[in-house]
């Protein structure tokens, strides 16, 4: 059956399903049982699956990566929502030193299938600790996957291939696109659903590989558009941790000119290691250097000035722009 | 009488019952003058109306968000008028009544939830630290903050104390049980204030706690006790002397002052989907402002001059807020660059020259007609 879905209803589709589908699967966090989380992506899960299986937890981040860390030992699938973006960072150890370890202290005899949900990103008015994009920390420990989606077809299938997997996965949901809608086979296979690892070219190009994830895939796939005079390539990363490099590295050769955009600063970001890899791998075929579009290094500002924080399709058109200038 | 509430606690400790009488406690005699009835009647009314202009001005999409204090005046200002000039008071982010008491502008107020600035206010001036929106990690700061006291060797009768204000719902963050063992174990002079408003969000203490809050202290302790939340003198009362004691070397604190969320968590939050009507309207019956107005009443300590008073300062100031709010101005785009370091930093200053240059582009452009 084929339903227009918002990304945020396509995420409680595939909880729902995943959750069907598997009685070890739970769903834990701050508000996520009657009022069905702050952007209602675990609405009426409690409903249906009970308060056994969709916990209200304490209002604790390390509580609630730690237990779903004992509740996996015991042979669990935990999803926590993680409020906002900025408010992960009390489950640090949790999640860095624990989650992420588990299987090279324990030599491969435990897994920990713990998921993360967390909203991210900014560019809705909110105050501080709601809109940032803390991604590169988790791609930067090993240990664990860090996803993002862009789309709600993606989400659907994701959020599912998060939950079976048998690694930790962080799965960071898009917030101020948690309602924009497209058409979702909601009956299909998991099999007809592309691997979570991998990139999807979102629109085809021939002059420059624009490359992006999460929020930033529309404001890439606009700033396309309206590139008239060239032909723009819009790779959507979807896996942050791992990178499918085969795919960017096979548009980057066509192409040969790579534009990065993300909302996190650029200052050791998951532009600055894609960059650098495919300038090794693509050294020959690069017609400029990899340019990066991102965040400056400075706390998230205030909401009344993040319209000139957040890389938007200027900016990124400045930066195709620049490319082109080689 | 017996002492016990249905569920074998203890009573609150209350002052002022909802019926506006008043009442002697053994522990938490108060001795106030007239004079600061209608000082705290005042404060109550003003800053309600703060909350209610607040309220309105986000739904004119002046501020993108407010967190209300309804219901909560009274644990405010009757913890906050409590306290001395040198003493020093670290909210969360609902502490428009203490904000309001330590002397803080309420357009500051207007100015962080407009998204103008991040809190902005110097907490020296004021002593009030900046409101904290991570849960419950300014009851450490707080607590370090006595510790720096007793360093000083700042406390003494005549000396300074703290006061850490966090909610229920922050009582389950590790930071919290972290600040009561570290203001245990140094004895620092700290009190924690616990306004337990019955909801964090959606969810209702008990998914926070077995046993009631105040008691939690004797684990780490120090004493802990339960106040009427809604009795501006209890709130008055008893964090006077926990502040007291403090103060004079008796170390640590927990208040939880009982009282309850009036309205939405934020103007975001939609609480019909949690929490029932009836649960409203059994506490609109124990309002913080028509109890004290009840006592001032029957007492002939306010006559209908005052209070007509009041509520015309009230309008006032409200009228002064909105046209506040709307002229706050608009931080520069290169205001993204303040305030990152204090020292010169190349990084931010390249970043910065390159988006001004950037910026500039655009007005060369609108000059040529646009891209
Ligand atoms: C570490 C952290 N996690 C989650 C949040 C999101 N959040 C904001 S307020 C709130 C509930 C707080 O409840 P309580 O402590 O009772 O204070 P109240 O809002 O009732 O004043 C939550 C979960 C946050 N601000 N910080
Ligand atoms: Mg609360």
């Amino acid at each position: 059956m084929s339903v227009n879905l918002t990304i945020g209803k396509a995420i409680n589709a595939g909880l729902r399903r995943a959750m069907e589908s598997d009685p070890k699967v739970l769903v834990m966090g701050e508000d996520v049982g009657r009022l069905g989380g702050v952007f209602r992506v675990t609405d009426q899960l409690h409903k249906d699956f009970g308060a056994d299986r969709v916990i209200d937890t304490p209002l604790a981040e390390s509580g609630i990566v730690g237990t779903a860390i004992g509740l996996a030992l015991r042979g669990y699938r935990p999803v926590c929502e993680i409020q906002f973006d900025g408010f992960f960072f009390p489950a640090t150890n949790q999640t860095f030193s624990q989650l992420a370890k588990m299987r090279r202290r324990s030599a491969g005899a435990l897994s920990v299938p713990v998921v993360l949900r967390i909203p991210y990103g900014g560019g809705i008015g909110a105050v501080e600790h709601h809109s940032e994009s803390p991604e590169a920390y988790f791609a930067h420990t090993a240990g664990l996957r860090v996803v993002t989606v862009a789309n709600a077809v993606d989400a659907y299938w994701m959020i599912q291939q998060a939950i079976t997997s048998p690694d930790p996965v962080v799965f960071f949901e898009p917030k101020r696109r948690y309602y924009d809608k497209a058409e979702v086979d909601t009956d299909a296979s998991p099999d007809s659903a592309a691997a979570m690892g991998s990139a999807r070219i979102a629109r085809q190009g021939s002059d420059l590989t624009l490359l992006a994830y999460g929020p930033m895939v529309k404001t890439a796939l606009q700033a396309a558009e309206a590139e008239t005079e060239r032909s723009i390539e819009v790779v959507d990363l979807r896996s942050l941790a791992p990178v499918d490099y085969a795919t960017v590295e096979e548009s980057v050769r066509r192409t040969g000119r790579l534009v990065i955009a993300h909302e996190a600063p650029v200052t050791g970001g998951i532009g600055g290691e894609v960059a650098a890899r495919i300038t090794e791998s693509c050294f020959y075929h690069l017609e400029s250097p990899v340019i990066r579009v991102g965040a400056f290094d400075t706390p998230y500002p205030q909401s009344r000035l993040e319209e000139h924080y957040l890389p938007d399709l200027d900016r990124i058109l400045d930066g195709v722009d620049r490319a082109f200038t080689y | 009488m017996s002492n016990n509430t249905a569920h074998g606690e203890p009573e609150l400790v209350q002052l002022l019952t909802p019926d506006g009488e008043l009442r002697d406690h053994p522990d938490y005699p108060l001795e106030i003058s007239t004079e600061e009835i209608r000082g705290l009647y005042r404060d109550l009314v003003l800053v309600r109306r703060v909350d209610t202009e607040a309220v309105a001005l986000q739904r004119q999409g002046e501020l993108g968000l407010w967190a209300s204090l309804l219901g909560q005046e009274a644990a405010q200002i009757g913890s906050a008028r409590a306290l001395r000039p040198q003493d020093m008071a670290f909210p969360s982010y609902r502490e428009h009544g203490v904000a309001w008491a330590r002397g803080v502008a309420p357009k500051e107020l207007l100015g962080l939830f407009r998204g103008v600035t991040n809190g902005g206010w110097d907490p020296a001036q004021y002593g009030l630290h900046l409101y904290t929106i991570v849960i419950g990690s300014q009851t450490l700061h707080a607590t370090g903050y006595a510790m720096g006291i007793q360093r000083d060797g700042a406390t003494g009768e005549d000396g300074s104390a703290v006061v850490a204000y966090f909610g229920d719902g922050a009582s389950s963050q590790g930071d919290t049980s972290e600040a009561f063992t570290f203001a245990a174990v140094n004895n620092a002079p700290v009190v924690f204030f616990c306004q337990n408003n019955q909801w964090a969000i959606s969810e209702p203490p008990d998914r926070q706690m077995r046993v009631p809050l105040y008691r939690r202290a004797a684990g780490f302790g120090f004493p802990g006790v339960r106040i009427d939340g809604n009795d501006v003198l209890a709130s008055l009362a008893v964090t006077r002397k926990a502040m007291q004691q403090a103060r004079e070397g008796q170390g640590p604190m927990l208040i939880e002052a009982f009282t309850y969320r009036m309205g939405a968590h934020t103007t975001n939050d939609d609480p019909t989907r949690y929490r029932v009507p009836a649960e409203l309207e059994e506490w609109k019956a124990k309002d913080p402002i028509l109890r004290l107005r009840a006592h001032m009443q029957a007492q002939g300590i306010a006559g209908d001059d005052f209070f007509t008073e009041v509520e015309s300062e009230a309008d006032r100031l409200g009228e002064q807020l909105r046209a506040e709010c709307r002229s706050l101005p608009d931080p520069a785009p290169l205001d993204i660059f303040h305030e990152v370091y204090a020292e010169p930093n190349t990084q931010i200053d390249l970043q910065r020259a390159e988006f001004a240059d950037y910026l500039a582009s655009f007005e060369d452009a609108g000059a040529e007609g646009g891209r």
